[in-house]
């Protein structure tokens, strides 16, 4: 069984764009921190990031939980918001729904959710509309990328 | 190539201090945040008419090594502050993205996309 090494978890406040992307960043430093593989690390802070910056876009709030252990990287954000009607089209690149405002803030392109898939060698969303969205994102510490 | 010559292909004005003897040898050019990320290639120039805090925040994540805002278009004070504390340098130039582009391209830079 994994020997879990770290958990800490954050809270990321919908509509907050000015404070987006803080979360990840700690995270980078934290990682940083621990020694870990760069190419890990960067895989799991472009996770962490774009599901903050869906939180900062769509929910009112989310709660985004990093575990360690001795074989993953786990990263799990957990929203309170609209939820996602449309699962499948959602995770196709360049599909979207962002408002012009998202856009203009440098979001909503149809680039977040496959960006979070492409990093993980674990990926799992589910999502129900008018409740919220969980996404969980592993990656293994001797996997490829 | 060196920062110094990046910034006079561009007629860069340079934001703040900034360290200049660093080397480029990769352009990453969008407004979209995600699109850099997508195409993440470490250490690289990055190209944006995006002045926020995004745009630092996403420089730092994708292991940017400087930014280059195009269009004329200056950030904050603020967004200075933060780039200055993730030690990344920050130009700007008035040119449009799609000449940043090609000029760069004439120069021997290639993008990571």
């Amino acid at each position: 069984m994994a020997e879990e090494l770290l958990a800490c978890c954050y809270k990321v406040h919908g509509r907050d764009f000015d404070k987006g992307g803080e979360t990840s960043t700690e995270i980078k430093s934290l990682l940083a921190s621990l020694d870990l593989d760069p190419q890990l690390i960067r895989r799991a802070v472009i996770v962490a990031f774009e599901a903050e910056m869906n939180v900062v876009m769509y929910a009112l709030e989310g709660r985004l939980t990093l575990s360690i252990t001795d074989e993953d990287i786990t990263i799990e954000m957990d929203d309170r918001g609209p939820g996602i009607p449309d699962l499948e089209s959602a995770m196709e690149e360049g599909w979207s729904t962002a408002t012009d405002e998202m856009r203009e803030m440098g979001f909503g392109f149809g680039m977040g959710l496959p960006n979070i898939r492409r990093n993980s060698d674990g990926f799992d969303i589910r999502s129900e509309v008018g409740t919220g969205t969980v996404i969980t994102s592993t990656i293994k510490l001797d996997g490829d990328g | 190539m060196r920062l110094d010559d990046i910034s006079g292909i561009l007629g860069c004005e340079i934001l703040g201090a900034a360290q200049c003897d660093i080397d480029v040898d990769v352009v990453v050019a969008s407004d979209g945040m995600s699109e850099i990320l997508a195409f993440y290639s470490p250490h690289a120039l990055m190209l944006t008419g995006l002045t926020n805090v995004q745009s630092v925040r996403t420089a730092v994540v994708a292991d940017v090594q400087v930014i280059v805002y195009v269009r004329g278009k200056r950030p904050t004070d603020r967004v200075l502050q933060l780039a200055r504390e993730k030690r990344i340098p920050i130009l700007a130039t008035t040119l449009g993205m799609f000449d940043c582009c090609g000029l760069l391209y004439r120069a021997g830079l290639r993008g990571a996309m």
